[in-house]
C-alpha cells in the first residue's frame, strides 16, 4: 500500500534530481526517498527500509547506497539485488575468514556479528555489536544456544563465560580490558583449538593469556609446567587446564579453593592420594576453612619449581618459612612432617607403615574377638532365658 | 537400716515382694560415666566427619554446623572437658589408692587390675557359651568390664596424646621425630575409630542390650541394682559380702521413679546417637 502510494511522489523527485545532477551512483537521498520508510518490504517480505538517521551516523553513513548495492544504478531498479560484497573494501577481514570456523558466508554473513548492515559502528563505539562490552552478547547469540552448541559438538560457553571472572569484570564492572571472546579467539580468523595456529591451541594458550597476564605468563614459563610445555610435553598443563577456559573463577575465592585440589590430582594421582590421607585434606574437604593448605599454597601456582631448586618454596631450606605462613611457630623439626607421607609404602615411610599396620591389626583383632565373643554370649544368654521362662510355664518365652 | 529397704514399684520383679537395692557406683563414678559418654558422643560426632571427610554425610554435617571451623572447635572443647574428667579420675585413684592406702584399688577382688581369675573367667565364659562348661561366677568387675575400663584408659592416653600433639604440633615437634607428626594422625584416627566401633557395638551389647540387661543396665545411672540382679550378675561378690557380713553396709535406696525415667531418656538418647554414628561409620566406607 505504502509503496503504491509513494511511487508518484518518488518519480517526481527522481525526475527532478536527474535533471539537476549527473547520473553517477545512486545518492542516499534518492534511495531514501523510498527506503526511509522503515516498514518497507519487498515482494518476498524482506524488510528493505533503512533508518536514515542511524545509517547516517553509522560508519558507512558517508557511502552512497550504490557503492554496496552495486547492481542498482537506475530507477526503477531490478527486483533482485545482488548480495553485498563487504570484501570489496574489507579484503583483509575477508581473507581472515577464509579457513576459519566461520568461513561459510551462508551460515555466517558479516552481519551475523556486525549487526544491522545499515547501522554498523566502529568497534570503539558503544553502539557497535563488536564493541568490547557487547562482544559476549553478540557471540552468545549463537554460542549461548544449547541446540546450536549440541549441533556443532561445542560446549554452551556463553553462560560459563558470563559467570566467570572475565564475564563478571566485563558485564558487571564494565571493564574494557576484561577479556571478551575475541581477546582469546581472535575475530575474523577464528580457528579451532585443535589447529596449531589457533591462539587457543594448547601450546599457544600461555601467550594468549599472557597478552594481558604478562607477569603470570613470565612466572609460568620459569616453572616446571611452562618448561615442559615449551619442550613439547603436551601432558603438562597450560593456564586453561587449571583455570578452565570459560568458567574461570577468582582463584582465591572459597568456591575455587574448595574444588581445586583434584585439578592437580588429575595428573599427580599419587601425590593427590597421599595428600588425601593428611589432615590438610580432611579438614579442607569440609568447608568453612578454606585457608587449609591446597597444592599451590606450598608449591606455588605458576612458578612451580622442584624441591631441589633453592628458589622453590618446598626446597628444604625454605620449608620453615613456607609452613610458617600458616603454622605460627613452625621450626626445623616441625617441617620434618611429610605432607605426602605414604603409609602404604614400607620403604619410603617405614615408621608410618608399621604404626599403621599395628593400629589396623589392633582394630581388626579386638573387634573380631569381641564380635565373636558377644555373638556367642547373646545366643547363649537368650537360649538360657527362653529355657528358664519355659520352665516357669512358657509365658513370654 | 530398715528405712532403706523400701518397696520399689518401678523396678519390682514381683508385686508385693520387698526388693532390696545395693549400691554399685558412687555418685562421682556415675557423673564420671555421664561426662565420659557425653564427651565421647561429641568427640565421635565431630571426629567421624573429619575421619571420613570425603563421604556425603561428613560434608552435609559439616556444612550444617558451620564447616570445619565449627567441627574442630567442638572437638577440642569436648576433648578438654574429657581431659579434665580423666585427670580428676587419676587424682581420685591416687588419693584413694596411694594417699589413703585404701584396699582393693590396685589388687584384690574389687580392683580394676586384671588377675588370674579374669583369664580363667574368660576361658570359662567362652566354654559356657558353646556349652562346654558351667557359667563362671563373677566378682565385682568381670573381665569384659575391666577390658572396657582399660580400653578407655589406654584410649585416653593414646588418643589424648596424639590429639594434643596435633593441636600443638610446633611445640610437640621440638621433642618428637618428624615421622611422629605423620603418625599421630594415623594413631588418633585409628584408635578413635576402634573406640567408636567398640563402644557403639560391643559395649552397648555387652553391658546394655544383652538379654540379662536388656534394654539398658540402669545401674550406671541410678547407682543401685536390685538384689536379684546383683546376685545373678556378680554372684561371687554377693556371696563374699554375705559371708563377711558386709552385705547390709551396701544396701542403698531404691531409685526414685523420676530418676529411672530421666536415666532412661538420657541412656536411650545416648544409645540412639551411638547406633546412628555406628551406621554412619560403617556406611562411610562406601558412600
Amino acid at each position: 500500500m505504502k509503496i503504491v502510494f509513494s511511487i508518484p511522489l518518488t518519480l517526481a523527485a527522481v525526475a527532478l534530481l536527474f535533471l539537476a545532477t549527473p547520473r553517477v551512483a545512486q545518492a542516499q537521498a534518492d534511495c531514501l526517498s523510498c527506503h526511509a520508510d522503515t516498514t518497507m518490504q519487498d515482494s518476498a517480505g524482506h524488510n528493505v527500509g533503512v533508518d536514515a538517521h542511524k545509517f547516517g551516523a553509522s560508519i558507512h553513513g558517508v557511502l552512497k547506497c550504490g557503492e554496496c548495492h552495486t547492481n542498482i544504478k537506475d530507477y526503477p531498479h531490478p527486483d533482485q539485488v545482488t548480495p553485498v560484497k563487504c570484501d570489496t573494501c574489507h579484503a583483509d577481514e575477508a581473507a581472515g575468514l577464509v579457513g576459519s570456523v566461520h568461513a561459510s558466508r551462508a551460515e555466517h554473513p558479516c552481519t551475523s556479528c556486525h549487526g544491522d548492515a545499515h547501522a554498523i559502528f566502529p568497534k570503539s563505539d558503544p553502539q557497535s555489536a563488536v564493541y568490547p562490552l557487547n562482544v559476549p552478547r553478540t557471540c552468545g547469540a549463537c554460542h549461548g544456544n544449547d541446540a546450536m552448541a549440541k549441533k556443532h559438538g561445542l560446549p554452551n560457553v556463553y553462560p560459563m563465560y558470563i559467570d566467570s571472572i572475565h564475564g563478571f569484570a566485563l558485564s558487571k564492572e564494565g571493564l574494557l580490558v576484561a577479556a571478551n571472546c575475541q581477546s582469546c579467539h581472535g575475530s575474523h580468523h577464528i580457528l579451532s583449538h585443535t589447529d596449531p595456529a589457533s591462539p587457543t591451541y594448547k601450546v599457544n594458550v600461555p601467550q594468549t593469556c599472557g597478552s594481558c597476564h604478562a607477569g603470570i605468563t613470565a612466572d609460568y614459563e620459569q616453572g616446571v609446567h611452562g618448561k615442559a610445555v615449551a619442550a613439547g610435553k603436551l601432558d603438562a598443563p597450560v593456564c586453561s587446564d587449571c583455570h578452565t577456559s570459560h568458567s574461570i573463577e577468582q582463584p582465591t575465592a572459597a568456591a575455587f579453593r574448595m574444588q581445586s585440589t583434584p585439578i592437580c590430582g588429575n595428573c599427580h594421582k599419587e601425590k593427590f592420594s597421599t595428600y588425601r590421607d593428611t589432615f590438610h585434606s580432611q579438614l579442607g574437604s569440609l568447608g568453612g576453612y578454606v585457608e587449609t593448605a591446597r597444592c599451590w599454597d606450598c608449591h606455588g601456582a605458576h612458578e612451580i619449581l622442584p624441591a631441589s631448586d633453592p628458589r622453590s618454596p618446598v626446597a628444604p631450606q625454605n620449608l620453615v618459612k613456607t609452613c610458617g605462613r600458616c603454622h605460627a611457630g613452625a621450626n626445623a623439626s616441625f617441617v620434618k612432617y611429610q605432607p605426602h607421607a605414604n603409609a602404604r609404602n614400607r620403604k619410603l615411610n617405614p615408621a608410618l607403615y608399621y604404626i599403621t599396620l599395628f593400629m589396623n591389626l589392633l582394630l581388626v583383632s579386638v573387634l573380631t574377638f569381641f564380635l565373636i565373643h558377644t555373638l556367642l554370649w547373646l545366643i547363649r544368654s537368650r537360649y538360657d532365658q527362653v529355657k528358664a521362662k519355659a520352665a516357669k510355664g512358657g509365658k513370654d518365652a | 537400716m530398715p528405712d532403706l529397704e523400701r518397696v520399689s514399684d518401678g523396678n519390682g520383679e514381683a508385686a508385693g515382694t520387698k526388693t532390696r537395692f545395693f549400691m554399685r557406683f558412687t555418685r562421682e563414678q556415675r557423673y564420671l560415666h555421664a561426662v565420659l559418654f557425653t564427651t565421647f558422643l561429641g568427640l565421635a560426632a565431630t571426629g567421624l566427619p573429619m575421619r571420613f571427610s570425603q563421604s556425603i554425610f561428613a560434608r552435609k554435617f559439616a556444612s550444617a554446623v558451620g564447616g570445619f571451623g565449627a567441627i574442630i572447635f567442638f572437638h577440642k572443647l569436648f576433648a578438654l572437658v574429657l581431659t579434665i574428667a580423666f585427670l580428676i579420675h587419676l587424682k581420685e585413684i591416687f588419693t584413694r589408692g596411694v594417699l589413703h592406702r585404701e584396699k582393693g584399688i590396685f589388687w584384690g577382688s574389687t580392683s580394676m587390675v586384671a588377675n588370674w581369675k579374669d583369664v580363667k573367667d574368660l576361658v570359662g565364659h567362652l566354654r559356657w557359651m558353646v556349652g562346654l562348661g558351667p557359667k563362671p561366677q563373677f566378682e565385682r568387675y568381670a573381665y569384659w568390664e575391666k577390658f572396657d575400663y582399660w580400653a578407655v584408659f589406654w584410649g585416653m592416653l593414646v588418643i589424648g596424646f596424639s590429639g594434643y600433639a596435633m593441636w600443638f604440633a610446633p611445640f610437640f615437634a621440638r621433642f618428637l621425630p618428624g615421622w611422629a607428626l605423620n603418625a599421630v594422625l594415623v594413631v588418633h584416627s585409628e584408635e578413635g575409630l576402634l573406640a567408636i566401633l567398640f563402644i557403639f557395638s560391643i559395649h552397648f551389647v555387652n553391658t546394655h542390650l544383652r538379654p540379662d540387661s536388656f534394654p539398658m543396665d540402669m545401674v550406671v545411672f541410678t547407682g543401685v541394682e536390685s538384689e536379684e540382679e546383683f546376685k545373678h550378675k556378680r554372684t561371687q561378690e554377693y556371696e563374699r559380702l554375705a559371708k563377711a557380713g558386709k552385705l547390709e553396709a551396701r544396701v542403698g535406696t531404691a531409685p526414685a521413679q523420676w530418676q529411672v525415667n530421666f536415666s532412661k531418656v538420657v541412656g536411650f538418647t545416648a544409645i540412639a546417637i551411638g547406633l546412628t554414628l555406628l551406621v554412619l561409620t560403617l556406611t562411610a566406607y562406601f558412600i
